[in-house]
C-alpha cells in the first residue's frame, strides 16, 4: 500500500445524476494535482467510464482477467496519455456479474491501493448486488445528488447502507445546481439538502452545458483546464480531498441587481 | 417559513415548490428510514390511543403520534392532550 492510499466509493443510488461525470473528472484533478490515482469502472452492467474519459479505444483487458489471473494488472491498466498519473480499470463483461462476490472487489481493491494514492470507484445505480460488491471495496465514500426530491431521497437510502457497511467519512455532492431556479425557491435550497441528508457537503456542481460537450468529446472538463463553472467546482472537490481549503460556492452570489437582491430578501427565514 | 412563503400566503398563492420538495421529503424519509408503512404507523397509532386512555383521559381528535426526523435520528413523536376535566358540579357544603 502506498503509504496512506485512500479508496473513495462514488455512488449516488439514482442514475443519471453524474456518478460517472465525477469520477473522471475528480480522478483527472486528482492526477493533474500530483497524485497517483487510478479509477476503477464497478459498474459492470453499464460500464462508462471508459467512454467519459476517451479510453474505449484502448482497453486490452479488463478487471475480469485481473482476477481470473490471465494477465497482470499492469497489462489490464489504461494510462491516460495526457495525464499519465491516472489509469482505468475498465469494467469486464457484463456476465461478471453472476459470479463476482464482494471479496473479489475487495482482492481488486487492495491490489490498486498498493500502487495508487487515490483509487477512485464508479458505483452502479441502484442498492442491489452491484452496489454491495462495490461498498465492500471502499473504505470512505462521496454520494453525490442532485436538488430534485427522487435524487435526494434515493442518497438517504444509500446513505444509510454506507452507514451499516462502516463506510466512514461520507461526504456530500450537490449536481446540477441552478441559482436562479434556487433565488426564486422553485428548486431545494443547499441547506435544505445538507440538512436533510445530515452530510458535510464536499462541493457544490452548478448546471452547466459544457459537461455534454466534454462528455461528446471524451475529454473531461478538468483536462483542458477551461474556466466553465463546473470544470472549477470538480478542480475544488479535488482540492478539499487533498485537504486544501477552499470555500464554498454560494449560489445566491452567482446573480447580481436588483432582481437578484429582491430574490434574496424573499429568502430570509421570518419563522 | 420564508418572507417569500408570507407573501404567497397573504396573496392566496400556491407556496413556492421547493419548501413543498422539503415538506415531502421529510414525511417520505422518516417512513424510508424507520421502515413503516402507512398503514402499520396507523394501526400502532390506534393501539397508543388505546393503551394511554387506560389510564388518562385523552382528547382523541386533538391527539398525535407521528415520525419526525433530524439529523438522520428518526423519532416516533405523541402528542397526547389530556381531556380538559369538565367542571363537575361539586357538593355544597354548608
Amino acid at each position: 500500500m502506498t503509504s496512506n492510499s485512500r479508496t473513495i466509493l462514488i455512488c449516488s443510488g439514482k442514475g443519471g445524476v453524474g456518478k460517472t461525470t465525477l469520477t473522471a473528472n475528480l480522478g483527472i484533478a486528482l492526477a493533474q494535482r500530483g497524485s497517483s490515482t487510478v479509477v476503477l469502472d464497478a459498474d459492470f452492467g453499464l460500464r462508462n467510464l471508459d467512454l467519459l474519459l476517451g479510453l474505449e479505444n484502448r482497453i486490452v483487458y479488463t478487471a475480469q482477467e485481473v482476477l481470473a489471473e490471465t494477465c497482470r494488472l499492469d497489462q489490464a491498466l489504461v494510462k491516460h496519455k495526457q495525464v499519465p498519473n491516472l489509469a482505468l480499470l475498465p469494467a469486464g463483461n457484463p456476465r461478471m456479474l453472476e459470479w463476482l462476490k464482494p471479496e473479489d472487489m475487495q482482492a481488486i481493491a487492495s491490489m490498486l491501493e498498493q500502487r495508487f494514492d487515490y483509487v477512485l470507484i464508479d458505483c452502479p445505480a441502484g442498492i442491489e448486488d452491484g452496489f454491495k460488491n462495490a461498498v465492500a471495496a471502499a473504505r470512505e465514500a462521496i454520494v453525490i445528488t442532485t436538488p430534485e426530491v427522487s435524487a435526494v431521497r434515493d442518497a438517504d437510502r444509500v446513505i444509510g447502507l454506507l452507514n451499516t457497511h462502516g463506510v466512514n467519512p461520507v461526504q456530500l455532492v450537490l449536481n446540477r445546481v441552478r441559482p436562479k431556479m434556487m433565488a426564486n425557491q422553485e428548486m431545494l435550497a443547499v441547506d435544505d439538502v445538507t440538512d436533510i441528508l445530515a452530510l458535510p457537503l464536499l462541493g457544490l456542481v452548478l448546471e452547466d452545458e459544457q459537461v455534454i460537450v466534454s462528455t461528446n468529446r471524451g475529454e473531461p472538463l478538468t483536462l483542458n483546464g477551461t474556466k466553465s463553472p463546473a470544470a472549477k467546482a470538480y478542480s475544488n472537490i479535488a482540492g478539499r480531498l487533498q485537504g486544501e481549503d477552499i470555500p464554498l460556492l454560494d449560489p445566491s452570489k452567482e446573480r447580481s441587481g436588483l432582481r437578484a437582491t429582491v430574490r434574496r430578501l424573499m429568502q430570509t427565514k421570518i419563522f | 417559513m420564508t418572507l417569500r412563503d408570507l407573501v404567497d400566503k397573504l396573496l392566496g398563492r400556491q407556496p413556492a415548490s421547493a419548501s413543498t420538495a422539503r415538506d415531502r421529503l421529510q414525511l417520505v424519509l422518516a417512513h424510508d428510514r424507520s421502515d413503516l408503512s402507512p398503514e402499520l404507523l396507523d394501526q400502532m397509532r390506534r393501539e397508543i390511543f388505546e393503551v394511554v386512555a387506560k389510564y388518562v383521559d385523552i382528547d382523541l381528535e386533538e391527539g398525535d403520534v407521528s415520525l419526525e426526523t433530524e439529523d438522520r435520528v428518526t423519532a416516533l413523536v405523541a402528542n397526547l392532550p389530556f381531556r380538559r376535566p369538565v367542571a363537575s358540579p361539586s357538593p355544597k357544603s354548608d
